[in-house]
């Protein structure tokens, strides 16, 4: 996934779209508007800074959680009435749980952006439900954890290999949390983790579509403005300690195919000051596009192709920013017959080549043009300018991150890609994760293994 | 969840916006063309769509079209001077342009889809190597060999996940021998080649049959003329040939229930029976009506009684697959293996409650101001304008479809909807799979 929503690169041969505004409200909320007048449509959503990387042990999965049981009403909307008003308008609605951020959003006729906007903001300061409804939801969650987890060997690997490669960051553990925690969840930690952390000074609203900045602005200032200010709590920086060698881990699961994860630390891209961790963080971005980012790139052809092929599938992947620590993986489906093992030399073997020999002005060419391409493509969603417009705001970046972005990436060299391929990959930053598919019988556990990777918990 | 409810309700306009002007045309060598001007964003798609979806599979040969979808991007024969092409130099070309093809086969239609930028040279250029993916594909054996080890080995591992073999379970119960319920698997793989894709293409990508559908920031003239580009290479044929019919799915005798034993989290629960196709005059009343009953979002009859009330499950819905033919009717959902029982209990009860009594005239219009009002947010991007459009070439709606959509749904009242829920189910009749439960 990754790519096409981090490297949102404008190109100079489109029509300049507008762009977004940012405001902040008295109590500090921050509102985001950006006018998109082809349809008479508008997107609708909260921000809220905070996701599974806030929770604390033994309470894993609040976030997402809170993200259920504010579907379950406040003193003024009872229980299924926000759905039903909103169906009401017209509207679509869900909402997402990540590490980084929970995310509220409905999709609406433009002329519904008052009603959405005056329940968005009641449920933001007034949430409120009988235990009943806790005691409920909590079992929907753990079905959805059934679904996502238990029965998808690859998304079980994906938690143990976090698992594994994060021993003191909160990146560590599930999004939809470990089973046990939601089996020990009560209603007060939903209640205690609202309070402490819906505070206007830590969400945004976003507003893309057919609209008048003036007339969101106005709109925001008589509901969202009318919330008290509150203290965003201090975050501790549970710092990853560094890596001082390569970790292992094992997965069996139900499962025909093996699967292998290969992850290494990498340094977060924090914002556009030229840091030499910035800058590596976007070479490093280009590398995995040289290796993965068009059909028939690297390690499609080196692994995937032919008769004798190591690999029935291998990619490659940069996280690049977050509130949290960046991992660049490779990761492949070994052909029947090859070992996991083999293919890991080969992965490795395609990062060497890199760093002995350079990669060639024409790849770098090519995917930098296709990222061109893609940023205008995605202009064709407002949904996705919302989403794009909401994440950077998570991780503290300017709106304009999509064309800075770009122009930052056009100025990094082959050499650059070649320097990163040569300092990043060593042994001991290492995480491997190995799926050993267990045939026949499915002695499936029934007691818990967890999670999410790139996936996040919606509603 | 919502990848559900959106199957059937792709299709739904609006009131309040004025009309999506389509311009409509036919070529000189028979092909229709449905064209809307989105000068908004320098971008343009085409979708060409031809009958040769997975009902055209030979028998025995099961996945004959989607391989020949995926073989098309796997090299180009030498032409007017041009050298051959494999797949890698396509891929690079590709990214290169910052463009994309795809030849995708579902049930009913194999659909070529183009996506480029509109400065003129990127354009010119993607249209010219489109044309020749679409008019000279290679073929190459060698390659086919591989991609289908590929390919069985995700048969494979996808026959260890429940949902796969439960959902294989449902449509051969449903559909019987219908093509609509051939599987691809090993076997059908191993009886296909690339003879067999050749032959494919000549029988069924027939231009005079062709369906063609245009929306970005080109006008009728751009449009005619990249056209004319894009499809110089098929062959024009003085008659259209007529391809065989296809049958019409049978209706279900008596009601099968299936009882799969199978280790996993959670059950998987499929109930259904045959559909409508989509040219069925019930399609506006079952459309507003399963909206009610299980296509809503979190407002529906089973969302209500099987999540919200009494969280048997995450995710519950019922929806109708309407295609050329009957697609089948189908309520899914997921539940811990304990509690399959009662949870099919339940929705059992939703379902044969709303065929009985229908739904209240509350519901209806709660159901009408969702869908009416917004219509506009089925139409909000070129994307989802050429879903519509390319629905509206393929079953010869009207041009008007658009506008009139929301006309139609306003008509609907309860009674037709208990009517013609009655009309098209029989609760009593229809397939039930559990895979995976424990008592």
């Amino acid at each position: 996934m990754g790519l096409t929503l981090l490297l949102a690169l404008r190109p100079a041969l489109a029509q300049t779209p507008p762009e977004a505004q940012e405001f902040t409200l008295p109590n500090g909320m921050t509102l985001i508007v950006k006018v998109d007048k082809r349809a008479p449509t508008a997107v609708h959503m909260l921000w809220v800074r905070v996701g599974s990387m806030d929770e604390v042990d033994g309470v894993s999965g609040v976030a997402h959680v809170l993200e259920h049981m504010l579907f379950k009403g406040t003193a003024k909307v009872k229980q299924g009435e926000f759905s039903r008003r909103v169906a009401a308008l017209g509207g679509r609605e869900n909402a997402f749980t990540n590490k980084d951020y929970t995310g509220y959003y409905q999709q609406i006729p433009a002329n519904r952006l008052p009603e959405v906007m005056a329940l968005e903001a009641d449920r933001f300061a007034n949430n409120q439900w009988p235990d009943v409804e806790f005691t409920k939801e909590i079992e929907v969650v753990k079905e959805e954890r059934r679904m996502r987890t238990y029965d998808s060997p690859r998304m079980v690997i994906y938690e143990q290999l976090y698992a594994t490669q994060f021993v003191a960051s909160p990146y560590r553990r599930p999004i939809i949390g470990w089973m046990n925690d939601l089996d020990a969840m009560t209603p007060q930690d939903a209640r205690d983790f609202y309070r402490r952390w819906y505070v206007p000074a830590n969400a945004a609203i976003v507003v893309v579509g057919d609209v008048d900045v003036a007339e969101v602005k106005r709109l925001a200032e008589t509901t969202y403005g009318q919330i008290p200010a509150g203290v965003v709590p201090q975050r501790k920086p549970r710092e990853e300690p560094t890596q001082i060698g390569t970790r292992r881990v094992l997965v069996k699961a139900p499962a025909d195919q093996a699967y292998l994860a290969l992850s290494w630390k990498v340094p977060n891209f924090s914002g556009f000051d030229a840091t030499d961790d910035n800058r590596d963080a976007l070479a490093l971005t280009l590398l995995a596009a040289v290796l993965d980012g068009y059909s028939g790139a690297r390690l499609d052809r080196a692994l995937a192709q032919g008769e004798g092929r190591l690999a029935d599938s291998a990619g490659a992947s940069n996280t690049m920013s977050g509130r949290g620590p960046q991992v660049f993986m490779l990761d492949a489906v070994p052909a029947k017959g090859k070992t996991p093992e083999q293919l890991e030399a080969a992965l490795r073997a395609q990062i060497s080549k890199i760093a002995k020999e350079g990669v060639s002005e024409a790849e770098m060419r090519r995917v930098k043009a296709q990222w061109m391409a893609s940023n205008v493509y995605q202009r064709d969603s407002i949904f996705n300018q919302a989403r794009e417009l909401g994440s950077s705001w998570i991780e503290g970046m300017p709106l304009d991150s999509a064309d800075r972005l770009m122009d930052s990436l056009s100025k990094i060299t082959p050499a650059h890609v070649q320097a990163v391929a040569a300092k990043y990959f060593g042994d001991d930053t290492l995480t491997v994760a190995t799926l050993l598919p267990q045939a026949g019988a499915r002695a499936f556990p029934r007691k818990p293994v967890a999670g999410s990777r790139h996936g996040e918990a919606t509603r | 969840m919502k990848r559900f409810a959106w199957l059937f309700v792709c299709l739904v306009p609006m009131a309040s916006w004025a009309g999506i002007p389509i311009q409509h045309w036919t070529m000189a060598t028979g092909a229709k063309v449905y064209l809307v001007e989105a000068p908004g964003i320098p971008m343009v798609d085409v979708e060409i769509e031809f009958d040769a979806g997975s009902r055209r599979d030979p028998s025995g040969q099961s996945g004959l079209a989607t391989a020949t979808g995926r073989m098309m991007a796997k090299g180009i024969k030498a032409a007017n001077g041009q050298p051959a092409m494999d797949e890698n130099q396509l891929g690079e070309a590709w990214a290169d342009l910052g463009a994309m093809v795809n030849a995708n086969a579902g049930n009913d239609r194999m659909s070529f889809s183009l996506r480029s930028l509109t400065r003129p040279e990127l354009l010119d250029a993607a249209v010219a190597l489109a044309a020749r993916q679409l008019a000279a594909p290679s073929f190459p054996s060698e390659v086919w060999l591989s991609e289908r080890e590929r390919w069985v080995a995700t048969i494979r591992e996808s026959n260890t996940k429940p949902a796969t073999q439960a959902g294989k379970a449902f449509n051969q119960a449903v559909f019987g021998k219908h093509p609509y319920g051939a599987e691809i698997d090993e076997a059908s793989l191993r009886r296909i080649d690339t003879t067999a894709m050749a032959q494919f293409v000549s029988r069924h990508l027939l231009l005079c049959q062709a369906k063609i559908s245009v929306v970005g920031a080109v006008n009728r003239a751009q449009t005619e003329r990249l056209l004319n580009q894009l499809l110089s290479g098929l062959p024009r044929t003085a008659s259209c040939p007529q391809l065989p019919k296809v049958p019409e799915v049978s209706p279900l005798k008596e009601a099968i229930t299936l009882r799969i034993p199978f280790e996993s989290a959670q059950a998987h629960v499929f109930i259904g029976q045959p559909g409508i196709p989509r040219q069925h005059p019930d399609f506006f009343a079952l459309t507003l009506g399963n909206y009610i009953l299980g296509g809503g979002g979190f407002v529906s009859r089973l969302t209500e009684q099987v999540r919200e009330k009494r969280g048997l499950s995450y995710s519950v819905y019922s929806y109708f697959s309407p295609g050329q033919h009957a697609g089948a009717f189908s309520v899914g959902l997921q539940t811990r293996p304990d509690q399959a029982a009662q949870a099919v209990q339940v929705a059992t009860d939703v379902l044969s409650d709303f065929v009985r009594n229908g739904p209240s005239e509350q519901e209806v219009q709660a159901a009408k101001d969702f869908m009416i009002g917004g219509f506009a947010l089925r139409l909000d991007s070129n994307r989802k304008l050429l879903d519509n459009l390319s629905n509206i070439a393929w079953f010869d709606l009207p041009l008007d479809y658009l506008d009139t959509w929301s006309a139609e749904i306003d008509k609907i009242t309860a009674t037709q909807i208990q009517q013609a829920f009655a009309r098209n189910l029989q609760p009593e009749r229809m397939v039930t799979v559990i895979l995976g439960a424990k008592p």
